[in-house]
């Protein structure tokens, strides 16, 4: 820890990076589904309370898959990969249910399911930090062992739930609004305050940008990335609980394809695949669009397959756009603070 | 911050590591109650006979309805003294159960009872099967080619939309909705059932003038049936009946109608699960019935394959064998008839 201070000073511009501003391009998508849903369907927008209703029950669909993209963004900027969250979800929703369930109560549950989550973001950790796993090889391994042990733990039965604190979880209101709304908005303010306000932070852009220069500017690489790991299973804890309480139950196949969905939400919010820099307000954006496109196409009786082509589509533009804007808003920068200084990522 | 060293990690991973092992001792027992026929006072059938060895594959699924397929073959078999029942798991696609079942060939068992992931891509297998002697039955997912089984018993897929579509046609009619608002979730859609399934469904609502209004795709489980619901009661403000084609996704459907506080419309389920079942029989909720695709299949699979590895046919038809083709009907489980249903609940 002795060359913390010889970390260099990060960018002014990273603060800009974080703000609503950079995403405008993703405001104007969502803002562009909402007028399609007005047009399409004007006499359901046209009652107050439907619209009250639908926002909520869009960031009502978007909570758990937000929880979980939050954990996502920070491995992915820490330069790695988690494609086992899905499966993680499902492992720590089945073992709460089916351990905890009757005997323990709703607390047990709760501490089941982010003790499993943290337990198999440990793993992966260790098998990444420590083993020198790819993370994409040892998370690919994790999610096809977690859902066969979820299997195994559930009897591939759905398991229903039938503590009434857990069920009522979504279902109950603080001030007019959904408690697994305030769960969203609280995870993705400390995942804000976690990356841009504190030396954790710091570090996971240090390590996903160059882990190299980041082990000789003093920080332990190994260690945050196993945190990172951790981050995320921890996350997944949280979003099984809040799955769970929505199904009322948990199965072995739950949160099927999460994994994918939490990526491109990452990735179409700013975050780089390549690690080294990403946004949790973006992040959020990523998943509010989904949930959106998928409220559109419902309300209009759209087929699901349509669905998901829009969403590849999506994901493309938006990429294409960020990387458009990024290279001009380097360029720029580069061109104002220090002529002589490289951009950071010329090839991007 | 707590400083992590490289022993405390191992020491904690080995935990975390007892501890994935240490659950699957106290795992819930998946075998609950299976259904089994087991009365066979005065069937001369059911007198022990020549031994068989019936080889089994079905898929290791993790979807309650394939789980009770195979728990009810084993215990249909452990039902006959003259019965050794070999299973080989089907791995995870067709490919997996293609390897699988080659070695069971090579083991000449006396008849296969497979449900394979998928009948088309498994038609080759039971061709070679049926090529080296072994008569195949297919269980509920039909082989293209005639020559690839001796006996295809399956459940009724359009017939539980048939059904379905009656049932909602019938309730509407007699309460005098004239333009009912029907929604419906399938389960996976590309799959060729449940494409059936709504081809029944459209079918008999036809009848009545009806047709869906909206159709919100699951994938036969809670979680995602939990949002397919969510997404559809936002689209239709006011429905009068709904039908979710499968009681497993049918939970979260269900607990997605309870989080909206709607019940201004009736719903019926699919496949008739034992949570089904006792919530029609409680009609504390919107499930009013539920039309049955019964994995008992598996265990009259069991019981045909062993009459056909003795010679033997159905002692209440003319015919000297077991026929080749079986089709289970789709009934409608209601409040009246839910207990005599209840057993055959999974």
């Amino acid at each position: 820890m002795i060359a913390e201070t010889a970390l260099p000073e990060v960018n002014k511009s990273h603060r800009y990076d974080d703000g609503v501003l950079r995403n405008l391009g993703l405001v104007g998508v969502l803002v562009l589904l909402v007028i399609i849903g007005i047009v399409t369907r004007p006499e359901l927008y046209s009652d107050p309370t439907w619209v009250k209703n639908n926002i909520l029950t869009i960031l009502q669909q978007a909570s758990a898959i937000g929880v979980v993209t939050v954990g996502m963004t920070f491995v992915i900027i820490g330069g790695g990969i988690d494609l086992s969250v899905g499966a993680i979800i499902a492992l720590a929703g089945v073992w709460a249910t089916t351990l905890a369930t009757q005997s323990y109560g709703a607390a047990g549950m709760i501490f089941t399911a982010l003790v499993v989550g943290i337990a198999v973001g440990l793993v992966n950790g260790v098998l990444i930090a420590y083993g020198k796993l790819v993370p994409f090889i040892a998370t690919l391994a994790m999610l096809v062992s977690a859902r066969g042990l979820a299997a195994q733990i559930s009897g591939k039965q759905t398991q229903v739930s039938a503590n009434s604190t857990i069920n009522g979880i979504a279902s109950t209101k603080l001030l007019g609004i959904p408690l697994l709304i305030w769960i969203l908005a609280v995870v993705v303010a400390a995942g804000w305050v976690l990356l841009n306000r504190t030396t954790f932070g710091r570090r996971t852009v240090a390590v996903g940008g160059n882990p190299e220069a980041a082990r000789l500017a003093g920080i332990n690489v190994k260690r945050h990335t196993l945190l990172l790991y951790v981050l995320s299973g921890l996350c997944c804890g949280i979003a099984a609980i809040m799955l769970t309480s929505q199904a009322t139950s948990a199965q072995a196949a739950m949160a099927n394809l999460y994994e994918l969905d939490a990526i491109a939400a990452a990735i179409i919010g700013g975050t780089l695949l390549s690690g080294g820099r990403g946004t949790i307000v973006g992040a959020l954006f990523g998943v509010l669009v989904f949930s959106t496109i998928t409220n559109l196409f419902a309300i209009n009786n759209l087929a699901t397959e349509v669905q998901n082509m829009v969403k590849g589509g999506i994901i493309v533009a938006a990429v294409l756009l960020q990387q458009f804007r990024y290279r001009s808003l380097t360029n720029l920068l580069r061109r104002r603070n220090d002529p002589d200084k490289p951009s950071e990522h010329p090839s991007r | 911050m707590i400083q992590i060293s490289r022993r405390n990690i191992l020491l904690g991973s080995a935990a975390a590591g007892t501890g994935l092992a240490l659950s699957a001792c106290t795992s819930n027992d998946p075998a609950g109650t299976a259904q089994v026929k087991t009365d066979t006072s005065g069937n001369a059938n059911a007198a022990a006979g020549q031994q068989v060895v019936i080889g089994f594959s079905a898929p290791a699924a993790d979807h309650g309805w394939i789980a009770a397929i195979t728990n009810n073959a084993k215990a249909q078999a452990k039902q006959y003294a003259d019965v050794e029942l070999r299973t080989v798991e089907a791995g995870t696609d067709a490919a997996a159960q293609r390897a699988a079942l080659a070695t069971l060939i090579a083991q000449k068992p006396t008849v296969i009872v497979m449900l394979p992931h998928d009948g088309k891509e498994l038609n080759a297998t039971g061709l070679e099967a049926m090529r080296a002697g072994i008569p195949v039955v297919n269980l509920d997912r039909a082989f293209p080619s005639a020559a690839a089984y001796r006996l295809q018993i399956k459940g009724d897929n359009y017939g539980m939309g048939l059904a379905a579509g009656k049932y909602i046609g019938d309730q509407l009619k007699a309460k005098g909705v004239s333009n009912p608002i029907i929604g419906e979730i399938p389960g996976i859609d590309s799959l060729e059932l449940t494409q059936e399934r709504t081809a029944g469904f459209n079918a008999a609502l036809a009848v009545y003038g009806f047709k869906v209004a909206n159709r919100r795709p699951a994938e036969f489980t809670a979680d995602s049936g939990q949002a397919a619901a969510t997404a559809l009661l936002q689209a239709l403000p006011k429905m009068d009946a709904l039908w979710n084609h499968d009681d497993d996704q049918g939970i979260g459907v269900l607990a997605a109608i309870k989080q909206a506080n709607r019940g201004e419309f009736f719903m019926v389920g699919g496949a008739g699960s034992k949570a089904a079942i006792d919530g029609i029989t409680k009609d504390d909720t919107v499930l009013k019935a539920t039309v049955t695709y019964s994995p008992s299949m598996a265990s009259s699979a069991i019981s045909l394959a062993r009459l056909i590895g003795q010679g033997k046919g159905l002692s209440d038809l003319v015919e000297l064998q077991v026929p080749k083709e079986i089709t289970l009907a789709s009934e409608t489980i209601t409040k009246d008839n839910a207990s005599k249903y209840a057993p055959l609940g999974f």
